[in-house]
């Protein structure tokens, strides 16, 4: 390593140009179509998409690459909500808390918002959901949230009948349903299954005793019509009624694969065993508020950094150009994972602590200079040459900034593994802040001044 | 210039600090903010600056809805309400009462916390900072296990956790100080900040040990005191460097980082500040004093 300086730095330069593609912004379609070529004078062209996700695409990666920004930056809602499980065995706890969650999703997803967090969280056997919305606001959020599942079933009518005695009814398609009284409250279980002799996956239903006999009205006097099942107003299923069902248990078959089947059952139980959802804690923020945050916060790490550079050359001159120019990179690196990160289940949410934690590890990234610096002093000082004093410097300056900065990963790991929130997001960033900084001031400070001194 | 010689001089500058704040934490405790004990936090805005008629109407509205209120405060057209915990239903009846008084009244920002949320955060926060102490006394005692006699590891351990306990009194107590004189709330940030202290703490104190470990290396320990003082002077550009660039970067963090993280800034300063200190005038002369009472025992 010691031999090769011009290798690793170039090896630097390729990292830094990988890091400044990646941080480049979408810039959404490029339109070239209007550049001319004056010689041929003919139109050259196309739209061509140019920007990193672009790329990431053409290599099978679909998943865009982007900052994410938390909701005290974009402005939202989240909730930590409280799954009332008393009234449900225990054994079937884990699968109503599923189904509460994917209800929630649904109605997240009918309402249109954009990278919603729909979690589920047991704590202390207390089982949570945890929901974070952005850009909606605290009434949207709570509407969204705020009602049990409900599901009931509807029976297909005749449209004559229909206009005759037009109450209670839905349209679905061309045919009208009346809704019954068979609702989630009858039903007491649902499961999927695999049909016999098809071996086809299927949706078991199972009734309550009530349950039962209010179905096996329905169908006897419904055979061959449809039947609606409907969570929260939104059809999810209306099946055909092939035969009267007395015995409460029925199936619904055709069409299904086990991620389909596995759906349709996890709604059924949403109806079927509904969880009363309670606010444990909410949080909402005006999306300009969160903006102006942002500005805020940016402007004050841009000026930091400023600062930071021009202190360093003042205290070091040269070297401190040296090391401005390794901080440099070292911010290009830290943004390019954190864009990176959201390729990965891993991905690093950018928050008002966070930001604060990235510019403190600015901080930490110039205090292994600094050693490096006033050892290379100290070293000069005994009379050893340029070139002497930058290795010593190197060298005896590393077990310090090994030991502090392993020090300041034990405090972010326990923060990561106890933290809640923020305070997770920000342990993150200090991780992934004191990894590089390790790397920039070691082996790109290093490299440069290698160079520089030759 | 000798540190040493007037250690006792620099515990009792510590001491002078450390004493009024916890003195402030069992009279007053800390001004703890919803996150901890649990309600909620409501910030209206209004279409004309708020004054003490609107803060008056808000009082009125929350006892005729039996709310209890903890505290309002105003900055331009916002006033920051803050009460026990509120459902949903408290909330929108609250907001649809203040908007029909105060015109053009609208919900902003709302934070509700319940008790069990609150209670957790708490608990997480001592588990937090207990864990990370232990952790690191044990990477240090680890660390430095060749460090050459008459000192020991487990001391440096020892005394670098000492250091950082007394960076968090001094953040802890002032912020009770704080609390008391200026409302000024702890909320999970500043847990955040408390950690990232201990960070910067040990950190800093680490490259002083580092120092006299070498130096003990070298000239060896028959003067201890001397090799801490140099190892201590050696360091010390490298220690005002480092702290003035992370201060610099937080106070234009401060001046512009604006409100929400203010406080937040306010305790990492001071955090820094008393870390320098700790690190140079405290953890160094204790592991002094801790050889020179072992000696002494020795000799008796």
């Amino acid at each position: 390593m010691r031999k090769n300086p011009r290798l690793i730095f170039w090896l630097i330069i390729g990292l830094t140009i990988l890091a400044l593609f990646v941080n480049l912004p979408s810039f959404g379609n490029v339109n070239i179509k209007s550049f001319k070529i004056p010689v041929v004078n003919q139109t050259i062209g196309g739209t061509v998409e140019l920007s990193p996700n672009a790329v990431f695409k053409f290599i099978g990666i679909t998943k865009p690459l982007e900052f994410r920004e938390g909701l005290d930056l974009k402005g939202g809602t989240s909730m930590t909500l409280r799954a009332d499980m008393s009234k449900i065995p225990q054994s079937e706890r884990s699968t109503a808390l599923n189904s509460a969650k994917t209800v929630i999703e649904r109605r997240v997803n009918l309402f249109g918002v954009s990278e919603p967090i729909v979690q589920t969280s047991v704590v202390n056997n207390q089982s949570r959901i945890i929901v974070e919305l952005p850009s909606v606001n605290i009434d949207q959020a709570r509407s969204i949230v705020g009602t049990t599942a409900q599901l009931s079933f509807w029976e297909e009518v005749a449209s004559s009948s229909a206009k005759a005695n037009p109450k209670d009814l839905v349209i679905i398609g061309d045919s009208y349903f009346r809704k019954t009284d068979l609702t989630g409250n009858d039903l007491s279980q649902t499961s999927v299954s695999f049909d016999q002799s098809t071996g086809k996956p299927q949706v078991q239903l199972q009734f309550t005793s009530n349950g039962a006999s209010k179905f096996a009205d329905i169908t006897k006097r419904d055979v061959k019509k449809r039947l609606a099942i409907i969570l929260d107003n939104q059809a999810i299923e209306a099946p055909v009624v092939n035969e009267p069902i007395l015995n409460g248990q029925a199936v619904i078959s055709g069409g299904f694969t086990v991620d389909s089947a596995n759906a349709l059952s996890t709604e059924l139980n949403a109806g079927a065993l509904p969880v009363p959802l309670t606010v444990l804690s909410e949080q909402s923020i005006n999306p300009t508020l969160g903006s102006s945050y942002l500005t805020q916060s940016l402007f004050a790490g841009i000026l930091g950094f400023v600062i930071i550079v021009f202190f360093m050359t003042i205290l070091y001159g040269r070297l401190g150009i040296i090391a401005s120019t390794a901080l440099i990179l070292y911010t290009l690196f830290v943004l390019s994972v954190f864009k990176l990160s959201s390729l990965t289940p891993y991905g690093v949410t950018l928050t008002l602590s966070g930001i604060a934690g990235f510019i403190l590890s600015i901080g930490m990234a110039v205090d292994a200079n600094i050693l490096i610096f006033e050892r290379m002093k100290e070293e000069k000082r005994l009379g050893r040459s340029q070139q002497m004093a930058i290795e010593m410097g190197f060298s005896r300056a590393w077990t310090s900034i090994r030991d502090s900065n392993v020090s300041t990963l034990i405090t972010s790991f326990v923060l990561y593994e106890f933290g809640t929130g923020i305070v997770k997001g920000f342990a993150l960033v200090l991780v992934i802040g004191v990894l590089i900084s390790m790397f920039s001031a070691i082996v790109v400070t290093r490299t440069f001044l290698r160079l520089v001194y030759k | 210039m000798n540190i040493i010689g007037k250690k006792y001089w620099y515990f009792l500058l510590s001491l002078v600090i450390i004493v009024p704040g916890i003195i402030s934490l069992i009279l007053w405790g800390l001004n703890l903010s919803i996150d901890f004990t649990g309600g909620s936090k409501l910030t209206l805005a209004f279409n004309q600056k708020t004054d003490k008629t609107i803060v008056s109407k808000i009082d009125a509205i929350l006892v005729s809805q039996k709310l209890k209120l903890y505290s309002v405060e105003t900055s331009n057209n916002l006033a920051i309400v803050r009460t026990q915990d509120l459902t949903v239903a408290q909330d929108n009846k609250f907001v649809a009462a203040v908007a029909s008084k105060g015109k053009g009244a609208k919900q902003v920002e709302v934070e509700t916390v319940g008790p069990t949320i609150g209670s957790e955060t708490t608990a997480n926060a001592v588990k937090a900072i207990i864990i990370a102490s232990l952790l690191i006394v044990l990477y240090i005692t680890w660390s430095f296990r060749a460090v050459p006699k008459p000192a020991s590891s487990f001391r440096f351990g020892v005394c670098a956790i000492i250091a950082l306990i007394h960076d968090v009194l001094v953040l802890i107590g002032l912020f009770s100080i704080l609390g008391h004189f200026f409302n000024i709330e702890v909320d999970s940030l500043f847990v955040t900040a408390v950690l990232t202290v201990i960070g910067f703490s040990v950190h800093d104190t680490i490259v002083v040990f580092d120092r006299i470990r070498e130096n003990l290396k070298r000239i060896g320990g028959e003067n201890f005191s001397l090799v801490v003082n140099e190892s201590i002077l050696q360091t010390l550009d490298r220690s005002l460097n480092t702290s003035m660039t992370v201060i610099l970067v937080l106070v234009a963090l401060l001046v512009f980082g604006g409100e929400s993280i203010r406080w937040f800034v306010v305790a990492l300063l001071i955090g820094m500040i008393s870390g320098t200190y700790s690190s140079i005038f405290n953890a160094s002369p204790l592991l002094v004093v801790w050889q020179e009472l072992l000696s002494k025992r020795k000799k008796a």
